[in-house]
């Protein structure tokens, strides 16, 4: 903060990311506002209460490891170098908290630590922390009307501080080991959000078995229709909102690109390389135009699954939309749309998997070959700015190979395993799954009760006071 | 009696550096939010699967199921 441009670069990207926390918080008023749209009237309190509490839940576990496994983790570890010291990011250090950027008072930091981290450390951590809530609320909403409160946030907090954290580490990291092998390249985090949120979806699906009555006796499914499509059209359009927050969060709004001693000042994708506010608004909204009309197209006319296409087309360009020309995020978007919505009913018939809202297929289906689609039409670009971080031997270019292999990573290694072992183990606890009988009778059955309760005995209370009123009158 | 590591803003801003008060005592406040997070998480449990293994229960209790299902919402004329 020692001259102009400095303090400019720090204030201006302080700022930034503030303002992308606050618009990405409509993401979560979304998915709370879908998953009631879809929930059963019995069920739509404890839905609400459910994805709320992830703020909390993952909050604090994001505050004591979250947010240091992100910057300790980049060479895996033991795969491309040890752990990296992150101080900064420890919980008890002095730059997790309120401060100036001056002395530091320990001895874990350097003056220059303060002076960086001292305004970006706390914007940066809600950043990602906002998208940790993403990757947990993909998730809940699959899962509504059985699951126990209990065992999805501590889902939530594997997914939300964990495992997601780590695939970021590795992924969606300048430095991370994938960038550096594999030349993964996954911008907006078509993988490293959506298909592990997705995996992890479908594992959680596997264990908790699916609602009541949604199968019939001879295996065929039942549709339960979203209770509220109203709703769950505004939740979307929240989601698509805050999306566009998402994707600004996604960048760096100024830094210097220009290696060697030159100046180039510009946005960058969360790799330090060199994009546009202006690429992203093109590819945002062309993708959202290629998902919404294949949506439209394929559901022949469905709304629930037109505004799904919408986020799915997003999603499925998310990995490119950095360097993608707008109409080839429109055709990509149109493409996988299709084929997700193809995929999703296919696995509810073929293996009896209940997605109430179709989650894995619009986050997971969709990130997945997001991530593959990158692969071919970026083939051969730089997946890092080595050259700005001063490698001299360059890092693996994107691929098909490399990202297919980061695909299989995030869905399958980082997603439906982890997901698949602590939901087994919370139904082995019988944790998982609320009892047969509350199931049918729903979770609000408790709250719905207490309100009766409390309102007849209000309504006796008030004709007494009204036949007492008439005795006085008399 | 100061909590703080400044007493004035009068002084070099290059000096300033945590702002909140009890510096020091980060380590500590770590254990108590770790200690409180997890305690949550076991009280919370705890007490959702009592919840609805007792009204599980009381579903199971002659047609009270049915009534629930059919839409009566009064425990008391269960």
């Amino acid at each position: 903060m020692d001259n102009d441009i400095t303090a400019l670069q720090v204030l201006f990207t302080e700022t930034y990311y503030w303002i992308t926390i606050v618009m990405m918080f409509l993401i979560h008023v979304g998915f709370c506002t879908y998953e009631v749209g879809v929930s059963r009237r019995k069920n739509h309190l404890a839905t609400l209460l459910k994805n709320t509490m992830v703020i909390p839940v993952v909050g604090v576990s994001f505050y004591l490891f979250g947010w240091w496994l992100y910057s300790s983790m980049v060479n895996g570890p033991g795969i491309t170098g040890g752990l990296v010291a992150a101080p900064f990011a420890e919980p008890w250090n002095e730059l997790m908290g309120t401060h100036m950027g001056g002395t530091p008072h320990g001895t874990d930091i350097t003056p220059a630590d303060t002076a960086l981290w001292a305004r970006l450390n706390g914007v940066f951590w809600g950043a990602f922390l906002l998208f940790s809530w993403t990757t947990a609320s993909i998730i809940s909403g699959s899962i509504i009307e059985r699951v126990k409160s209990g065992a999805f946030w501590l889902i939530a907090v594997m997914v939300g501080s964990g495992t997601w954290i780590i695939d970021a580490a590795w992924g969606w990291h300048p430095s991370g080991w994938m960038v550096q092998l594999l030349g993964y390249h996954d911008a907006y985090a078509s993988g490293v959000v959506h298909a592990i949120a997705g995996g992890t979806a479908l594992a959680v699906l596997i264990n908790l078995g699916p609602r009541i009555g949604k199968f019939r006796p001879d295996g065929t499914p039942r549709n339960i229709a979203p209770q509220n499509p109203w709703l769950v059209c505004i939740g979307l359009f929240l989601i698509y909102t805050g999306f566009w927050g998402f994707y600004a969060a996604c960048n760096i709004p100024i830094y210097d690109v220009q290696p060697g001693d030159g100046v180039f000042w510009s946005a960058t994708n969360i790799y330090l390389q060199p994009t546009t506010l202006s690429a992203i608004t093109f590819n945002f909204i062309m993708s959202l135009c290629g998902g919404l009309m294949a949506g439209y197209i394929i559901s022949k006319g469905d709304a629930f699954w037109t505004y799904s296409g919408g986020l799915a087309g997003i999603i499925a360009c998310s990995a490119g939309n950095d360097l993608y020309h707008p109409i080839q995020a429109l055709l990509i978007a149109a493409i996988i749309v299709a084929v997700i919505y193809k995929l999703h009913f296919w696995v509810e018939r073929r293996f009896k998997i209940d997605d109430a809202v179709g989650a894995v297929a619009v986050h997971g289906y969709a990130g997945f070959l997001g991530v593959c689609a990158a692969g071919f039409v970026l083939w051969g670009y730089p997946s890092s700015p080595d050259a700005l971080l001063g490698h001299a031997e360059p890092w693996a270019r994107i691929t098909p190979w490399g990202q297919f292999a980061g695909a299989m990573i995030m869905f399958w290694g980082l997603g439906f395993i982890p997901g698949y072992a602590l939901s087994w183990l919370l139904k082995k606890l019988n944790l998982l799954r609320i009892p047969h009988e509350v199931e049918l009778a729903g979770l609000d059955f408790s709250t719905h009760a207490g309100v009766t309760s409390d309102d007849e005995e209000i309504r006796n209370a008030v004709i007494q006071e009204a036949r007492t009123a008439m005795r006085a009158a008399k | 009696m100061n909590t703080g590591s400044f007493s004035d803003w009068g002084g070099a801003m290059f000096d300033l550096g945590p702002l909140y008060p009890f510096v020091g005592w980060e380590t500590a406040m770590v254990i108590v939010l770790a200690v409180f997070w997890i305690g949550w998480h076991v009280v919370q449990i705890r007490g959702e699967h009592r919840q609805r293994e007792a009204e599980a229960r009381k579903l199971r209790e002659g047609d009270n199921l049915l009534k629930a299902v059919q839409g009566e919402r009064n425990i008391e004329r269960m």
